[in-house]
């Protein structure tokens, strides 16, 4: 399949002092058809890498390739195979769902219909609706029709669902499923782990300006997040389990302390619990709240960078031990 | 109108921008109320009417014959005074000036206060009347005659000046806000990702903002004539002319106040900072020419003053544009400079 978007060690910084560089080093590969996450924490450089793939910034270094056009030679050919969501845009107040699309939709040579654009995001029963009155989901949705009228080749949408309550976030994820359906490419950025497992073919995740893994995201989970998750506690007031010895027991990969208490990540639950039982019968503790979960990427996350997704910065109490 | 037409971009951003623009009482309102307002209140406060009549108090024995011999109306209003408080009367400015009787028919004391004006002209008034009680209906003869011409009142000298206001106004905010305010609300970046032409977004807001100036300004004119009677004495087509040379100038000198400001509050700074020195200095209240001969260069070398001076020659004094060239190749030039600076200097984002 041939790659709808390629950057090759892209580079990002700032003027100040010091210079902020916001992206050091990323290289992507999206293919046509495709449906690609970029993940990551807020402030590690997915919109600032989204913008310069959408030629609204210029790469301090690297190169960028965009349906095999390039950036500062076919911007205006670029622009039209391309539509974007960005983050926190404004549309005006006073125009109506219809008027919005219809601005939008005049500014591309091969346009689909507005009332298709308005159909596919299900905004049917809001075309005579001023954009001031719209909720939140629909906003979003608005601002997707914009992006697919031009009948673009890719899709870009910067962080889609963020703020959105549930079942909002639910309708997007199907506008945006049904659209790869018909054979175009995405690139979504966003920080909720299911809405990147449920969505995206491939993911990359971002940290501090890098890509520090990529791939669908059931391998990243095999093989950083390990298959299972096995949680649990011990009762109140009793001593700290020995981080190392668990990490060892039979059928264990790793463990860590958690927010909760404990998490272990293994191949096999029904084994490790049973070693887990006798080490704590021999160790005179008791366990409490044990569960036990598929790994998500949020454990992949953690895993490779000590953090959880959403929070910028590392807790002192997430120590890694593996 | 053809689906091509409807459907190009041009028109559908001259389109978005009226929409936007009238859907928003409250910006009509300040845009057309308010200088109508201000053309009434200004046109009544300044009405030629005849001056109120000065009056005069008269005290002694012969105040009777004097004060009946002074009531001249509409001038003049005598009264018979109190001989008790009429210094107080006069200090307080009931009364303009104190004329005291006395048997003898010729002598009078005359109590004014000098440094008020109307006390001055009651006075030289009073004595003026009682001087040709005493003389004959020959020794002087006056026929009096009165200039009450359209043209020279306050109003007529003013509202040019509401023009002049207007078409600053519009191009300031109408095309530097409307600019950053898309600015803050990153619409123009998302514009920007897509393949719309930046001419096109430019020059949308241009026919947007003269479609509107000429709306205004045709209400301005309308209600002037209408309430007041104001006429232009020249060619409206040269007014018009001169009024489109203002209204793009400011168009310009508000695409380059524009240009690189990322904040609502800071335009607005801005634009205060442009417009509330012309109020003063602009000539619109009173002529720009009461102030010193020193800086009457500066001022004639802002685009304002430049403004208000061609609108005010053609409306006024009836001047063809031939005759205006010095102030039009201000505002030109002005209006060019912004121009080129603003589109070498925009953030498109």
């Amino acid at each position: 399949m041939q790659a709808a978007i390629r950057a090759v060690n892209l580079f990002k910084s700032y003027p100040g002092k010091p210079p902020v560089e916001a992206v050091r080093g990323i290289d992507l590969e999206v293919l046509e058809g495709e449906c690609f996450g970029l993940l990551g924490p807020n402030g590690a450089g997915k919109t600032t890498t989204m913008e310069m793939l959408e030629g609204l910034l210029e790469p301090s270094s690297g190169t960028i390739e965009i349906l095999s056009h390039h950036w500062g030679r076919d911007d205006t050919t670029i622009r039209s195979l391309i539509g974007i969501s960005l983050q926190e845009t404004r549309l005006s107040d006073r125009l109506t769902v219809r008027e919005t699309v219809d601005l939008f939709r005049s500014f591309y040579p091969k346009p689909t219909s507005t009332d298709a654009a308005i159909a596919t995001v299900s905004l049917e029963e809001k075309v005579n609706t001023y954009v001031e009155k719209l909720s939140g989901g629909q906003l979003q949705r608005l601002a997707i029709a914009t992006a697919i009228v031009g009948d673009p080749k890719i899709l870009f949408l910067d962080e889609p669902t963020t703020g959105l309550d549930p079942q909002s976030r639910r309708q997007l994820w199907d506008v945006i499923r049904a659209y790869q359906s018909q054979g175009r490419t995405i690139l979504l950025t966003t920080h909720y782990m299911d809405e990147a497992e449920r969505l995206c073919d491939r993911v990359a995740v971002v940290d501090h300006g890098k890509t520090i893994a990529i791939g669908t995201p059931s391998d990243l989970i095999r093989q950083y997040g390990g298959e299972h998750v096995v949680e649990f506690n011990t009762a109140p007031a009793s001593p700290p389990l020995d981080i190392p010895a668990l990490s060892q027991l039979h059928g264990v990969d790793s463990c860590r302390m958690t927010d909760a208490g404990y998490l272990l990540v293994v191949r096999e639950p029904h084994v490790a619990i049973s070693s887990l039982f006798e080490y704590c019968q021999q160790n005179g503790q008791s366990l409490s709240q044990l569960t036990t979960r598929q790994s998500t990427l949020e454990d992949v996350f953690i895993a490779l960078t000590g953090r959880h997704l959403r929070d910028g910065n590392v807790s002192e109490d997430i120590k890694a031990a593996s | 109108m053809s689906r091509q037409f409807r459907e190009s971009s041009l028109y559908q951003l001259c389109l978005s921008r009226l929409r936007e623009f009238i859907r928003q009482p409250d910006i009509l309102f300040w845009t057309y109320g308010f200088p109508l307002l201000m053309l009434l209140a200004m046109g009544l406060a300044f009405r030629n009417a005849e001056p109120s009549p000065l009056s005069i108090d008269v005290i002694g024995p012969r105040a009777d014959q004097v004060a009946a011999l002074l009531n001249q109306p509409p001038k003049l209003l005598a009264t018979i005074a109190d001989s008790s408080d009429w210094k107080k009367r006069l200090q307080s400015g009931k009364t303009s000036v104190v004329v005291h009787t006395s048997d003898d028919e010729s002598r009078f004391e005359f109590w004014s206060e000098p440094t008020r004006p109307e006390s001055q002209l009651a006075r030289i008034t009073v004595e003026a009347v009682l001087l040709r009680e005493r003389t004959s209906a020959e020794a002087l003869q006056i026929a009096d005659e009165r200039l009450e011409e359209i043209g020279t009142r306050y109003i007529d000298f003013f509202v040019p000046g509401m023009l002049a206001l207007n078409l600053m106004g519009g191009g300031l905010w109408g095309v530097g806000y409307v600019i950053v305010d898309m600015r803050v609300r990153k619409l123009l970046k998302r514009l920007m990702a897509t393949p719309m032409r930046r001419w096109h977004f430019l020059l949308s807001i241009l026919i947007v903002r003269v479609l509107f100036s000429v709306c205004e300004v045709t209400v301005i004119l309308c209600f002037s004539y209408f309430v007041f009677g104001v006429v232009c004495r020249g060619s409206l087509l040269e007014l018009v002319l001169v009024m489109a040379i203002g209204g793009a100038t400011f168009g310009g000198i508000g695409l380059l106040a524009a240009s690189r400001v990322q904040s609502s509050q800071a335009i607005g700074g801005l634009m205060n900072l442009i417009i509330l020195p012309m109020w003063f200095v602009g000539g619109v209240f009173f002529s720009s020419e009461r102030f010193p001969d020193e800086i009457q260069p500066v001022l004639k070398s802002l685009p304002f003053v430049a403004m208000v001076d061609s609108l005010r020659a053609i409306m006024m004094d009836g001047e063809s544009i031939r005759t205006l060239g010095m102030p039009i190749a201000v505002m030109c030039l002005w209006g060019s400079a912004c121009v080129a600076i603003a589109l070498k200097i925009f953030r498109w984002r």
